[in-house]
């Protein structure tokens, strides 16, 4: 606005404003901004303007006025006068905006002659181009009915979207898997593979590391109480193995690599990255999603055991420090415990939550509206989605592939 | 590129109507691009010109009406068959639209190595003409975040023009260049039709490059949501009876006549349209 009144710059009557705009150091002015309303004769509406109007002082209301010409039926003219006018910017262009529309409305007349010279065509300006019809219909107030109803239709169009996301990224695995060309550049793959994998690492040891410490710790206060303190081994073992490896790698790695691929193709969204590929004839599902599919469903299973490993270790730190048990009869019981058959579906178990995260981050990002502000809501999203997703999947292993025998 | 003869239709719009839920950008748009044409879109800010590229590029479905590439209708085609149609054409975005992860180098060579089997040092030469064609020569393994506006959207050029495609489409393609470069890039245009016979779809505020270049327009009118003049903009703006196709292609506002002293009306006119202060910059 400033540089639009700065190059307006009118030849005598808007200096001062700009005088006013530019000087950020110019004293404050004395006169603060009224208006004194008066009836030369019954059918006019004098508006006496005086004082200092711009954006940096107090300003009369607008609805004072509408008030004014409201309380006297008999006005068909409105007049102004400007000569106790000090400085004015935009702050009375909007107020004379708001008398003039309302005044307009009443079909009554607006004599423009009292007004500073330039504030006529910033008038004309402002009115050139009508507001545009059917565009702002979507603010109007609405009521409890309409709400529930909107809610109920944005959830069966999420749930539709999700649906189709999840055809799409089945079919561009299907393509992959049936050795028809699935268009992505390797390089991606190794990329996220690397991002996924190697560089997940530490933050995955140190979790399970202090997982495995703490269990075994709380663990060996409850079995010293039977004596039982080398069954400290089957419980890690038993906990990693079947719950905890695999469940928290996958927490992990949707806060971490989930929240970073709705980041990323959100962002490409933005960006109209996501057109320009679908105008070269590249799916994004292919580009983009399959790459991050696999790299998830490969790297998972792989943490998942890493973190059993660092797991098990901190549990046999304890073991041999605060329960004495020595590292080959804690090995020996770990192994005696842990049967394979729960491993395997360990592995199966992460592999599946590694798709899981990769289609929560992939999908809130395709889906990812074209804002700074939708960008980050797709990461929430994602994040959010990945994770319930991945308990109520846990539940459903437990129930299919339970660890121990169920019953009797 | 298939060498077809110059002047038969190459898309053909009819009764074309936009929208976004209930919101109505354009209606009942109907007009030819032939083959060898420079087709400007023309309109006041706002009014659909990008909205209309992305029916023409299959990125949104019409509300009504079609689009025809030949006797095909895009959007009655089978999934695979309009991405056939949509492989003979190349897009240079308003924002350029650039693959941010990856150089320039990269950014070009995507449609190389997708739609051609040269071996990767031959994309190398290729990707190294083309940014040199958009005066990017060097630029080869800069990344997009390194590079300025204007260059993003030369290199956005690049990569449209990676596969020689037949029709070339341009949003605002000189939006935010200098006049020097924004000249070059007219006579750039000229060039793709005439040497390499490609038809170009460009939407452009630019007055001087439409009259330069353009064969055949279509105006889109803000106000009446509709198409008020089609042709070619030098005939348009002699023969036309619509007050705002003359106020365009003329750059008279009706500001002018009421208030504004004349030499404030351009400025005026240019700051009614929120990217200008982008363009300016
Ligand atoms: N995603 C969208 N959702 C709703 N309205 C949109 C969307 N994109 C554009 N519009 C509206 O469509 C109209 C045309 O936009 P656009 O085609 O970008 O204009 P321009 O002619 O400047 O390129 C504008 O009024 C804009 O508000
Ligand atoms: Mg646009």
């Amino acid at each position: 606005m400033l540089s639009l009144l700065r190059r307006l710059a009118l030849p005598n009557s808007c200096s001062e404003v700009t005088s006013a705009l530019v000087d950020d150091n110019s004293p404050a002015p004395e006169i603060a901004a009224g208006v004194q309303y008066a009836h030369p004769d019954a059918a006019t509406l004098l508006l006496a303007l005086g004082g200092a109007w711009t954006v940096r002082g107090k300003l009369p209301a607008v609805s004072d006025a509408i008030r004014e010409i409201d309380a006297a039926p008999a006005v068909r003219r409105v007049t102004f006068d400007t000569r106790a006018l000090g400085a004015w910017d935009t702050a009375l262009l909007t107020f004379l905006l708001g008398v003039i529309r309302h005044a307009k409305g009443k079909q009554l007349t607006i004599d423009r002659d009292g007004l500073p010279q330039g504030m006529s065509g910033l008038i004309d300006l402002a009115t050139a181009v009508p507001p545009v019809e059917g565009a702002a219909e979507k603010r109007s107030r609405r009521s409890l009915v309409t709400i529930f109803g909107e809610a109920a239709i944005d959830f069966a169009a999420g749930t539709g979207r999700l649906m189709a996301f999840i055809g799409e990224a089945a079919m561009s695995f299907g393509r992959l898997l049936t050795g028809r060309p699935a268009r992505f550049r390797h390089s991606d793959l190794w990329l996220f593979i690397e991002q996924a994998g190697v560089d997940a690492l530490p933050i995955v040891s140190l979790l399970s590391l202090l997982q495995g410490l703490t269990m075994a710790f709380l663990g060996a206060a409850q079995l010293q109480m039977f004596g039982a303190q080398i069954y400290v081994a089957n419980l890690i073992g038993m906990s990693m193995a079947a719950e905890v490896g695999a469940v928290m790698t996958a927490i992990i790695m949707a806060g971490r690599t989930g929240a970073a691929y709705a980041a990323q193709i959100g962002t490409m969204q933005v960006n109209q990255e996501i057109d320009a590929l679908r105008t070269m004839g590249l799916e994004p599902m292919d580009f983009l999603v399959l790459p991050r599919m696999l790299a998830l469903i490969l790297m998972m299973p792989l943490l998942y055991l890493y973190a059993n490993l660092l797991g098990m270790f901190g549990g046999g730190v304890i073991a041999v420090l605060v329960l004495g048990i020595t590292p080959e009869q804690f090995v020996n019981q770990l192994f005696a415990a842990v049967p394979l058959s729960v491993f395997v579906t360990g592995l199966c178990k992460s592999a599946v939550f590694g798709l899981l995260v990769a289609l929560s981050g992939c999908m809130q990002g395709v889906n990812c509206g074209r804002s700074a502000a939708a960008v980050g809501d797709a990461t929430t999203s994602a994040v959010v989605m990945a994770i319930v997703a991945i308990i109520v999947g846990d539940g459903i292993f437990g129930v299919l592939a339970p660890p121990f025998p169920v019953g009797q | 590129m298939a060498q077809s003869a110059r002047g038969e239709p190459i898309i053909t719009v009819e009764q074309l109507t936009m929208a976004f839920g209930s919101f109505v950008v354009q209606k009942d748009l109907n007009f030819t691009v032939k083959r060898g044409d420079i087709f400007v879109i023309m309109g006041g800010s706002g009014c659909g010109k990008s909205t209309l590229l992305r029916h023409l590029i299959g990125l949104q479905t019409p509300a009504a009406g079609k689009v025809y590439y030949g006797r095909e209708s895009l959007w009655d085609a089978k999934p695979a068959d309009r991405l056939s149609i949509l492989r003979r054409t190349g897009v240079l975005y308003q924002s350029g639209a650039l693959f941010t992860s990856m150089t320039l180098a990269e950014n070009v060579s995507l449609p190389l190595q997708t739609y051609t089997t040269l071996p990767p040092g031959q994309i190398r030469e290729i990707v190294s003409t083309k940014l040199a064609l958009v005066g990017l020569a060097g630029y080869e393994d800069f990344f997009p975040s390194a590079i300025s506006g204007g260059m993003m959207k030369r290199a956005g050029l690049a990569r449209a023009m990676a596969l020689d495609p037949e029709i070339l489409y341009f949003d605002e393609p000189s939006a935010g260049l200098d006049p020097i470069t924004s000249k070059r890039l007219d006579d750039l245009i000229l060039q793709l039709r005439d040497d390499l016979g490609a038809t170009i779809v460009m939407v452009t505020h630019e007055l001087p490059s439409i009259f330069a270049i353009a064969d055949n327009s279509v105006f889109l009118d803000n106000v009446k949501r509709t198409a008020t003049a089609v042709g070619d903009p030098k005939e348009m703006v002699r023969t036309t009876n619509d007050e705002m196709v003359r106020e365009f292609l003329t750059r008279e506002g009706t500001l002018n006549e009421v208030a504004l002293p004349a030499a404030a009306t351009s400025s005026a006119a240019s700051a009614s349209s929120p990217s200008s202060s982008a363009g300016a910059s």
